[in-house]
């Protein structure tokens, strides 16, 4: 029900985005959503990946600060209050959102988010009926 | 408990010093033929055959780092050249290297000074030590190269760097106990982990580590990475090199070797004595040393005498871990602190890695530091984690330095990779 992310620290030093960035397309790995959010002394990249363990590997490797997590991944409509309405249900259920990012594409939105609690959220999605991708599915789109 | 050399190892006190005394006399009597000494007993009226006891000692000059500089290369020679049959210079990064000077008989007393060390911590003949000193002038190299072969254990001369050869040798040979700069061992740590080889499967157990200061917490940290017994071993090349000072397994000071030198503990400003078990400055006088008798050296190494007897039954007094040179202190804002303070503190924290690096510079009118260190993983992807992280390990560092340093977490593998002699204080500051 939840698909891995990349977390990366990055020092607040130029070309180190970009050293991070050549070191994936080496490896021919695919950035399908990417968020940096950065403090005065560093920021933290996250990215969901074509091939995400084969991603950690190579930047463990490669001796980069890295992360393995989870995010949820939620489908939701493009259009004026999706946002809000796929995110109030979250809310009456007393779950807090951590962080999310998001792409649209299409008549379509994803959005990646990060839950205080995941089983409560899984109960969430389950009974509104919420369409949550796995892995596999958001590599097909 | 097993010793080396049994007799003079657990000598009693009284019969200890006899002996020091007894050879301080031996010493004086070389000492006067050296350029050097001749020259400075003429001058300062110094009768040689007048010190009958280690008190009268304290009455002699010092000699410092600059005195065998000025006197580069052989103004210290109390033999002829051609009775000495090795010399060992350090670098001279700051002028004038020094030279020490070695005859047959100074090695082989060297040779068993270090095999006494390595025999203490637990080593034996059927062990494989590998050594990754460098070799040639640097006295870590082939001070421990014959300490180990008169111990009687298989030598790995294997030399500095290259780490990923150092590891081969280490599972191809079954290694069993590396000499190691603390800082080096981490990282061999680190590339080991890298690599994937657990340290636990190989047949190291012992490391023996010096040349640098470190805390405590960094042994701790370097045993339980390489699940080994670390040893803390001190030398210096004016007294030989390694061995002048050795951890036993009780890992509580180190033994200083008395038979070998007189030790004396001073304050670094006033050069008196200071109160029994109270830090100050290193003095050291050879006294099982032909070619370059050394009388009253400075050794800028800051320690303190522990107080008692150790369990071990030797009866050689204990130094206190390093606390830093009286040249690597640093004085910011009035305040006097050393890297090796910093370093306890942070390695308490297992989110952080080993690698760090100071900086002390002008903001502004007033003089800052800055301390960077390396996360060791990125743990977590929550910022607030981190912040908390980095105020917490600053607040530790305002309790312990009273001032309140920069703390800048960086990503693994940013700082510069030390390799050699860690280096980790930088001083941009501007004189205003």
């Amino acid at each position: 029900m939840t698909v891995n992310q990349i977390s990366i620290f990055l020092e607040n030093k130029y070309g180190k985005l970009g050293e991070v960035l050549t070191l994936l397309a080496q490896e021919e790995i695919r950035i399908i959503a990417a968020s940096i959010s950065d403090t005065s002394e560093f920021g933290i990249m996250r990215i969901i990946v074509s091939d995400p363990l084969k991603a950690y590997a190579i930047l463990k490797r490669e001796n980069v600060s890295v992360n393995l997590s989870e995010v949820l991944a939620i489908v939701t409509g493009s259009c004026a209050g999706s946002f809000a309405d796929s995110i109030s249900f979250f809310t009456r259920a007393g779950i807090s959102i951590e962080y999310m990012y998001c792409f649209s594409a299409g008549g379509k939105s994803i959005l990646f988010l990060r839950a205080s609690n995941y089983e409560a959220a899984r109960e969430v999605i389950r009974r509104n009926n919420l369409e949550c991708l796995s892995e596999s599915a958001l590599l097909s789109l | 408990m097993e010793y080396w050399k049994e007799e003079i190892e657990t000598l009693s006190r009284p019969a200890l010093e006899q002996l020091q005394v007894r050879r301080l006399q031996e010493t004086l009597a070389r000492a006067s033929h050296s350029p050097f000494y001749k020259r400075m007993f003429a001058k300062k009226g110094i009768d040689a055959g007048s010190v009958r006891s280690l008190d009268d000692l304290k009455t002699l000059p010092f000699t410092t780092k600059d005195d065998l500089r000025n006197n580069y290369p052989y103004g210290f020679a109390a033999i002829p050249l051609k009775d000495c049959v090795r010399l060992h210079s350090s670098s001279g990064t700051t002028g004038n290297p020094t030279v020490v000077l070695h005859s047959r008989r100074d090695i082989d007393e060297w040779a068993e000074q270090v095999a006494r060390c390595m025999y203490m911590v637990g080593l034996r003949d059927t062990d494989v030590f590998q050594n990754t000193s460098g070799y040639g002038m640097f006295t870590g190299g082939l001070g421990f190269q014959y300490g180990a072969e008169r111990l009687g254990a298989l030598t790995v001369p294997a030399a500095a760097g290259n780490t990923k050869r150092q590891i081969k040798f280490i599972k191809d040979f079954g290694t069993t106990c590396l000499h190691i700069i603390p800082s080096y061992a981490m990282r061999l740590a680190e590339v080991m982990h890298e690599e994937g080889i657990d340290s636990h499967e190989t047949r190291l157990r012992v490391l023996c580590i010096g040349a640098e200061p470190h805390s405590e917490e960094q042994r701790r940290r370097i045993e339980q990475m390489l699940g080994v017994k670390a040893y803390n071993c001190f030398g210096m090349s004016e007294m030989n090199g390694p061995g002048v000072a050795f951890e036993c397994t009780e890992q509580n000071g180190l033994h200083i070797w008395e038979d070998y030198v007189v030790a004396e503990i001073v304050d670094p400003h006033t050069l008196e004595p200071v109160v029994d078990g109270e830090v100050g400055e290193l003095v050291l006088t050879t006294i099982n040393r032909e070619a370059m008798p050394l009388l009253r050296y400075r050794t800028r190494d800051l320690t303190r005498f522990l107080p008692g007897s150790c369990p071990c039954g030797r009866t050689h007094r204990r130094l206190s871990r390093f606390q830093g040179r009286s040249d690597d202190m640093i004085i910011l804002k009035g305040v006097n602190l050393f890297p090796v303070q910093i370093e306890t503190i942070l390695m308490q924290f297992p989110e952080l890695g080993g690698n760090y690096f100071i900086t002390l510079e002008t903001v502004g009118a007033s003089d800052e530091m800055l301390v960077e260190v390396e996360l060791s993983e990125l743990f977590t992807d929550d910022y607030s984690v981190l912040q908390a992280l980095a105020r917490d390990v600053s607040r530790r560092l305002r309790d312990e330095l009273l001032l309140t340093p920069r703390l800048k977490l960086v990503a693994r593998g940013s700082l510069p990779v030390q390799e050699g002699k860690a280096v980790r204080v930088k001083d941009l500051r501007k004189i205003i």
